[in-house]
């Protein structure tokens, strides 16, 4: 094979990549383009109407971009007192050690299981100890369905804040320590404001993986397609709700999945790219 | 006569990295308050391993072990609470590396704040112009105390990690080569610095630079191979060498 | 007095991330362990060759206590049908993208191959199902294996491109020199030189790629849909084991089954987890 040939059949290859983000995109924007001309951009997202009734037929996002942020957000805040302690456990405390080579494979692999097993789990687990505890008399909703989710996410969260913790230069840790600093102390004063942007940008990334998240969602978050009241109430994700109707929608309705896809498309695309920013940038510095 | 006490002293110290050999190998010798003693030797030689086993930064790591005594003002610090040892005993490092998430101020009062003391005001801003004063960077940084330490020279950040660790007023201040990474004239400024010093603290200072430690030092000690061969005023150990590796040494023979 | 509070507050911070960090692996023991207790009793020969059996058929056999009859073979089947597929295919691709990467990265289209390797790799699975059926299940006019590997395809594509990309990069600049050096072209030093290099590096990459789509749901649903028996016909809906965990979930009768699909989910997954991490290591030593 000469030369020419060779450049030639890698740039072919890497070719397949904007071939497959473009035609994405445009699948996405053909297909939403209906629903977005016939209710209105800014309607569409912003209405909480979600009937198929056969002539008045209603369609609006807010529902489900509402159960997203929801789930998301609370997914975040449960994930965060355990994925903080794995990465200060891997990355400082016992850096290098067995201990913590084990406990990063036990997260390894929590990142491993499939999501549909995540949601088995929580369906027949979590849900009837939901019911128990007189949470909510259904047992699947937001709060459900972000529990799980935050299992899912705690071992991307941790394992990326636990690469920044490692990399907080030595020199500024005994630093600190020669100034009478207790382990502790250090890691509030220096090892937390060295990483930080790092750490931050580890849940950027989180955040970005739970949005998207699919299935787990869709076996425990009760599938209702009103603007959820409180955390215990059921609802739908955009990626839920995509899931469960998309099989059966037609014409308006599957225009305004679409739609929804690509509302869930861009907002993934860009938490993801400003998590990827600011890592590079905290790599660098 | 003064006190009789020296401020510190090693009694058969010992400092092993693993169980089969020892990188410092019982040494003894007592410092006198005031004093700028250098420790020499060439490299591997143990003298960064003992000058870091007196604010006790190998308790940091579990492979670590330390033996004998390490007597500060005449109390065995190797049975001391190492935080409270830290704080009575500085330390500059040969990297100056000033912490690069706080600005020069705070950096001048981050022995308080990672000990968690509070300072009012006044007794803050006291602090960092007395220590930025006594390194001689408070001329050049006074209007600037908001912006990163690490936008210093490398000479200036040195400075300022001296006047980090002078602020928590300590008795000792061990250098460990702290001009290795620094040119010529801040070199020349650090040591004249560490003239000033002595009147309020006692400096140990590891040095691999012969005429530096002929410079700045009223005692000397020399270390190969993890032992104090030779310990004395530094004019007489330089001018007449009592060991042959001392001798070797300080001819360029060695190291 | 003060230094006994702060030495207590530093065993208190110790202590709490050690208790948090530990409390992470629960989840993961807690999902292995119910998946192991209900899943192994349904290992049987019959497990792994026949298709699952119709609602009726499983009452009745409940009814008159005896184990479920059939298996999951049809899911199995569908699932190594459509992995093949898309390895054949993503694999290559993946692999000479990732080259063209590591060979060109300061080329103003590569670095925008790059990022969107990114964004596709964090684009939700759910998206990549909805866009797969309106490229191919439309145009082809019904579900089909194709459909279901080709949207596999699009989800291990990215992971193949940075595992590469990433082992190319750390191979030492001298090896393709000497290459080079020896008179070799830019092809034959790749493929003869680089490549075998990186060899272990993009194996580890390709399982772990596997290891993540094989329990993939979303990307399935609406793609190979699912068949309750076992087919070879690549143009014609097939199952695969997370779609029939998804079909049977809710399902009383099948419930026990589904729990041996998950056991044996689980199982490939992790041991192509733990094996990739063991290789990873061996190989880098």
């Amino acid at each position: 094979m000469n030369d020419k040939l060779y450049k030639v059949l890698l740039f072919v290859a890497a070719l397949a990549m904007p071939i497959v983000c473009g035609g994405v995109v445009y699948a996405l924007v053909t297909d939403a383009y209906e629903a977005f001309e016939h209710f209105g951009f800014f309607k569409f997202l912003t209405s909480s109407e979600w009937s198929y009734t056969e002539g008045a037929e209603q369609y609006g996002a807010l529902p489900f971009i509402t159960g997203t942020l929801m789930t998301t957000l609370l997914a975040l805040i449960f994930c965060i007192p355990f994925s903080l302690p794995v990465a200060l456990f891997v990355g400082e405390y016992f850096k290098g050690t067995k201990t913590a080579s084990v406990l990063s494979t036990v997260t390894d692999l929590l990142a491993g299981i499939p999501s549909i097993i995540y949601g088995l789990w929580g369906f027949y687990t979590l849900r009837p100890l939901i019911m128990a505890l007189n949470i909510s008399p259904q047992g699947s909703g937001i709060l459900t369905a972000s529990l799980v989710l935050a299992i899912m996410i705690v071992p991307y969260a941790a394992s990326l804040s636990a690469e920044f913790i490692k990399m907080v230069p030595n020199d500024l840790k005994e630093g600190a320590y020669s100034l009478g600093a207790t382990h502790a102390e250090v890691i509030r004063n220096i090892v937390f404001p060295v990483a930080g942007s790092g750490i931050f940008s580890s849940y950027i990334l989180a955040i970005g993986r739970a949005l998207g998240e699919t299935m787990t969602v869709t076996m425990l978050i009760g599938n209702t397609n009103n603007i959820p009241d409180s955390i215990t109430s059921t609802g739908n994700s955009m990626a839920s709700i995509i899931a469960n109707q998309f099989g059966e929608a037609s014409d308006l309705r599957f225009s305004s999945l679409i739609a929804i896809g690509l509302v869930l498309f861009f907002i993934t695309a860009i938490i993801n790219m400003i998590g990827k920013i600011m890592i590079k940038r905290a790599r660098i510095s | 006569m003064e006190s009789i006490t020296p401020i510190l002293e090693f009694n058969k110290t010992c400092v092993s990295y693993t169980k089969q050999t020892m990188a410092v190998k019982y040494v003894s010798a007592a410092i006198e308050r005031n004093t700028i003693t250098a420790i020499m030797g060439p490299s591997g030689c143990g003298k960064s391993t003992l000058l870091r086993a007196v604010n006790l930064m190998h308790n940091l790591y579990p492979n670590i072990r330390v033996d004998g005594e390490i007597l500060l003002n005449g109390e065995n610090i190797l049975s001391m609470e190492p935080i409270d040892v830290r704080r009575r005993v500085g330390m500059v490092f040969q990297r100056p590396a000033p912490f690069p998430t706080m600005s020069i101020y705070d950096n001048v009062l981050s022995g308080y704040a990672l000990n968690g003391i509070r300072l009012s005001k006044t007794d803050k801003d006291e602090t960092v112009e007395r220590c930025l004063k006594s390194v001689a960077l408070w001329d050049e940084v006074k209007d600037v105390l908001n912006k990163k330490g690490t936008f210093l020279s490398g000479g200036q950040q040195q400075r300022l990690c001296i006047a980090r660790a002078l602020a928590m007023k300590p008795d000792v201040l061990l250098m460990d080569e702290p001009t290795s990474a620094l040119d010529p004239i801040a070199t020349a400024h650090i040591e004249e610095l560490m003239q000033e010093l002595q009147k309020d603290v006692t400096i140990l200072i590891v040095t691999h630079n012969m005429g530096q430690a002929m410079r700045i030092s009223s005692k000397s000690m020399f270390m190969y191979l993890g032992e104090l061969v030779e310990y004395g005023n530094t004019d007489a150990m330089f001018s007449n060498p009592s060991d042959e590796r001392t001798k070797a040494y300080l001819t360029g023979k060695m190291g | 007095m003060k230094i006994k509070n702060r030495l207590a507050k530093d065993r208190a911070m110790l202590w709490t991330v050690c208790l948090f960090a530990t409390l992470t692996a629960v989840p993961l023991f807690a999902i292995l362990g119910e998946v192991l207790l209900r899943g192994y009793e349904q290992f049987s020969w019959s497990f792994f060759t026949e298709p699952t059996p119709t609602a009726y058929k499983a009452m009745k056999a409940i009814e008159q206590g005896e184990p479920i009859p059939g298996g999951i073979a049809n899911g199995i089947i569908g699932t190594m049908i459509m992995l093949s597929m898309a390895v054949v295919v993503a694999v290559p691709t993946g692999i000479l993208c990732g080259a063209f990467l590591s060979e060109n990265p300061k080329n103003r289209f590569a670095q925008v191959v790059s990022y969107l390797t990114d964004l596709l790799q964090g684009t939700p699975s759910v998206i990549i199902g909805i866009v797969t059926y309106i490229w191919v299940v439309v145009p082809m006019k019904g579900y089909s294996a194709i459909a279901g590997s080709v949207a596999l395809f699009i989800m291990m594509l990215p992971l193949i491109i940075r595992s590469t990309e990433e082992t190319l990069k750390i191979l030492p600049q001298s090896l393709k020199e000497a290459g080079l050096a020896l008179g070799g072209n830019r092809a034959r030093v790749m493929l003869k030189v680089q490549i075998p290099a990186a060899f272990g590096g993009i194996f580890t990459g390709v399982l772990l790629a596997i290891s993540r789509v094989i329990g993939e749901t979303a990307p399935l649903m609406f793609t190979a849909l699912g068949c309750s028996f076992i087919r070879f016909a690549i143009d014609k809906p097939i199952s695969a084991v997370p779609l029939l965990i998804l079909e049977f979930f809710n399902d009383p009768n099948l419930q026990e089954l589904i729990w041996g699909a998950s056991l044996f989910l689980l199982l490939f997954v992790l041991t192509l987890n733990l094996t990739a991490k063991y290789l990873a290591k061996k190989w880098n030593q």
